[in-house]
C-alpha cells in the first residue's frame, strides 16, 4: 500500500524572488488568474498591428470564407479578416472599460467622500444616484448617446454616469464607518486639519473596497459597450468592436458562426478575467467574506 | 410602522422627481440646440422652428418642466416625432411581447434560481455546489446577445428544433406564443438564474447555522421541511430584494434579447427611437422604466413586513 502524496509532501520553500508571486498563486489564485489573463489580453491587443492582419482590408472574392491558415476565424460578409478585426476590437473593449471603469471610481469616490464628511451635499447626492440607480443602465446610455451621437468620448461618458452610483454608495459607507474609528478622531484632536484627514487618514482605508468595485463596474462597462455598439449606439461602425462586429454579422450566423461567436468568445473570455479578478481581489481585502461565501 | 411607510412613500416620490428633473434636463442642457438636435442633421430651419413651437421650448424652462409633469400625470407622454403618434399609444401596441418576456424569465429564473441556490446550500462544497459556482462566474459573464446567438445556432439554425426568430401573439394560440419565447426566455434567464442563485445560496447558508436549525434537526424534522419551510421562509427577504433590484438589469436586457431574437416589443421601439432621435420616446421610457422600478421596490420593502413578522419599523 502507497501513502497518499499529500502527507508525504513538505511545504517547499520557493527561491526568494518568486516567493511573493508564489504565495498569491497558492492564497490567491483567482487574482493571479483573472490579473493575468487580463494582462495577456491587454499585451495582445496593444501589440495587435505586429500580427494581426489590416482591420478595415475588403476583399470582395473572400466572402464567408471558413477559417484557413491566412484567416484564422475566416472572413465576414465584406471580405474582412474576422481575426484581425477581433483583435483589434479587443482594443475598444479594454480600452473603453478601463476608462469608464477609472471615471466612475473617480467621480464616484469624491462624491462618496464628500457625501461622507458634509450631511446636506449627502442628502441631496444619494436623492440623485437613487434617481440614477432606478434608470436601467442600457436606457440611460442610450439616452445619453441620442443626445449627440455615437463617438468613443460621450461613450465613456455615458457608460461612466450609470456606473457611479454604485461605487458613491460604497465609498460612502466606508468613510462613515471610519469617521468614527479612533484614529481619525485622534488625528483631528491632534490638530490635524481636516483635508489632511479626509487624505491621509479616510481615503487609503476606502481603496480596497473601491479597487473591488472597480473591477466589477469595469467588467459591466465591457458588457455595456459591447450591449450599445451591438444595438448601434456605440461605437461608430467603422471603427472594428467587438458588439458591432456582431450586429453587422447577425444575418450571417448560418453560413459562417465565427464571425459571432470569435469576438463573442473573446467578449465573453474579457468579462470573465475582470470578474475573476473582482472575485479575487475581494477575497484578498475581505477573508470573513470567502468563509461565508 | 404607519410611519415607515410614510417615509418610504416620501423617499420613492423625491426619487422620481430627480428621474424628472434629470430626464427633463438631459436634452434642453446637451449641447446645441434641443429642437435641432430632434430635429436631426438634414433639417430645415422651418422644421426646427415647428418643432420647437411643438414642443414649447420658446417658454421659460420653470414653465416647461411644470406643464410636462402635469401632462404626464395626466397621462400625456407627448408625441413620438417620427410616427406622428401618441408615444403612450405606440408604447401600448408594443407592450405584450416585452411583458410576456419579461413575466416568463422572472418565473424562469426564480423557481430555477432558488431551487439551485437551496441544493448548493444544503450541501455546501459538494457537486451541485462547485457545479453552480462554475455557473454563476459564467452566467455573470457572459453577454445576452452572446448566449442569444449560441442558442440560435444550436437549437434554431443546426436543429431546427425551435424558431430562430420573431414573436407570435398570444392571440394566435399559447403553444406558438410559448415556443417563440423558450429561446429568449433562456438567454435572458441565464445570467439572472446565477445571480439569484448566488443570493438565495448566501442567505441559505447563514440561516442553516442559525440555533432554530438544529434544533429542527433534533426534533427529527426531515431535509425537505427544514430546507423548505424551516430555512427558506427566513432566508427569502435577501432573494426578494434581489429580485426587486435586477427588475432595472431585466429590462435593460429584454431591449437586447428583443433586438437579438426580433422580437416587436418595447426594446426594439427604443433601439429604433435612438435611430430616428425620436427622444419623446425615449424621454417616455425612461420616466416610465425608472417609475416601474421604483414602484416595484416600494412593493417589496412593504412585502417584507408581511412575510417576515420580525421586521417592524
Amino acid at each position: 500500500m502507497t501513502l497518499p502524496a499529500a502527507t508525504l509532501e513538505i511545504t517547499p520553500t520557493a527561491p526568494l524572488e518568486f516567493s511573493g508571486l508564489a504565495r498569491l498563486a497558492r492564497r490567491h489564485p483567482l487574482v493571479l488568474i483573472g490579473g493575468g489573463l487580463l494582462a495577456l489580453l491587454i499585451v495582445l491587443a496593444l501589440s495587435a498591428p505586429l500580427y494581426a492582419g489590416d482591420p478595415g482590408n475588403m476583399d470582395p472574392f473572400k466572402r464567408l470564407k471558413p477559417p484557413s491558415g491566412e484567416m484564422w476565424f475566416g472572413s465576414d460578409h465584406l471580405g474582412r479578416d474576422v481575426f484581425a478585426r477581433t483583435i483589434f476590437g479587443a482594443r475598444i473593449s479594454l480600452m473603453v472599460g478601463l476608462a469608464s471603469a477609472a471615471c466612475a471610481a473617480l467621480v464616484g469616490l469624491l462624491i462618496g467622500i464628500l457625501a461622507g464628511y458634509n450631511r446636506t451635499f449627502d442628502s441631496v447626492m444619494m436623492r440623485v444616484m437613487d434617481g440614477l440607480m432606478s434608470i436601467p443602465t442600457i436606457l440611460l446610455a442610450i439616452a445619453l448617446i441620442s443626445l449627440t451621437g455615437p463617438g468613443i468620448g460621450i461613450l465613456i461618458v455615458a457608460i461612466a454616469i450609470p456606473e457611479t452610483p454604485a461605487v458613491a454608495r460604497l465609498v460612502r459607507s466606508v468613510v462613515l464607518s471610519v469617521r468614527e474609528r479612533p484614529y481619525v478622531e485622534a488625528a483631528l484632536c491632534g490638530g490635524a486639519r481636516l483635508h489632511k484627514v479626509l487624505w491621509r487618514h479616510i481615503l487609503p482605508s476606502t481603496i480596497p473596497a473601491l479597487m473591488v468595485q472597480s473591477a466589477i463596474v469595469c467588467a459591466s462597462a465591457i458588457i455595456t459597450e459591447a450591449a450599445l455598439s451591438f444595438l448601434g449606439a456605440g461605437v461608430p461602425p467603422e471603427i472594428p468592436s467587438w458588439g458591432n462586429m456582431i450586429a453587422s454579422s447577425r444575418l450571417y450566423l448560418a453560413m459562417a458562426p465565427l464571425t459571432i461567436f470569435g469576438p463573442g468568445i473573446c467578449l465573453a473570455v474579457t468579462v470573465l478575467a475582470v470578474n475573476l479578478l473582482g472575485d479575487g481581489l475581494r477575497d484578498m481585502f475581505d477573508p470573513r467574506a470567502k468563509r461565508r461565501r | 410602522m404607519a410611519g415607515y411607510v410614510f417615509r418610504r412613500l416620501v423617499s420613492a416620490i423625491a426619487v422620481m422627481a430627480m428621474v424628472g428633473i434629470f430626464v427633463f434636463l438631459l436634452l434642453r442642457l446637451a449641447p446645441g440646440d434641443p429642437a435641432a438636435i430632434i430635429a436631426g442633421q438634414s433639417a430645415t430651419e422651418e422644421m426646427i422652428a415647428a418643432i420647437r413651437e411643438q414642443l414649447g421650448l420658446n417658454d421659460p424652462m420653470p414653465v416647461q418642466f411644470i406643464r410636462w409633469v402635469r401632462d404626464m400625470l395626466g397621462g400625456d407622454f407627448g408625441t413620438s416625432i417620427f410616427a406622428g403618434r401618441p408615444v403612450l399609444e405606440l408604447l401600448s401596441q408594443r407592450l405584450e411581447p416585452t411583458v410576456s418576456l419579461a413575466i416568463l424569465t422572472m418565473i424562469l429564473a426564480v423557481t430555477v434560481g432558488v431551487s439551485f441556490g437551496v441544493l448548493a446550500a444544503w450541501r455546501a462544497g459538494g457537486f451541485v455546489d462547485r457545479i453552480l459556482t462554475a455557473f454563476s462566474a459564467l452566467g455573470c459573464s457572459v453577454p445576452v446577445f452572446v448566449i442569444g446567438f449560441f442558442l440560435i445556432y444550436f437549437f434554431a439554425v443546426r436543429t431546427h428544433w425551435l424558431p430562430v426568430q420573431g414573436y407570435v401573439p398570444i392571440g394566435n394560440g399559447i403553444a406558438l406564443w410559448f415556443v417563440h419565447l423558450i429561446l429568449p426566455t433562456v438567454a435572458l434567464g441565464l445570467g439572472f438564474i446565477a445571480f439569484i442563485a448566488r443570493v438565495t445560496r448566501a442567505s441559505m447558508l447563514e440561516v442553516l447555522s442559525e440555533d432554530y436549525m438544529r434544533t429542527a434537526a433534533a426534533k427529527g424534522a426531515s431535509s425537505y421541511a427544514m430546507l423548505f419551510h424551516h430555512a427558506l421562509k427566513n432566508a427569502g427577504v435577501p432573494i426578494l430584494t434581489v429580485v426587486g433590484i435586477s427588475f432595472a438589469y431585466l429590462i435593460g436586457g429584454v431591449v437586447i434579447t428583443e433586438t437579438v431574437f426580433n422580437i416587436p416589443g418595447i426594446g426594439r421601439l427604443v433601439v429604433d427611437a435612438i435611430n430616428n432621435r425620436d427622444y419623446p420616446i425615449i424621454q417616455s421610457v425612461l420616466i416610465l422604466t425608472s417609475g416601474l422600478y421604483v414602484l416595484i421596490n416600494l412593493t417589496v420593502d412593504l412585502t417584507y413586513m408581511l412575510i417576515d413578522p420580525r421586521i417592524r419599523y
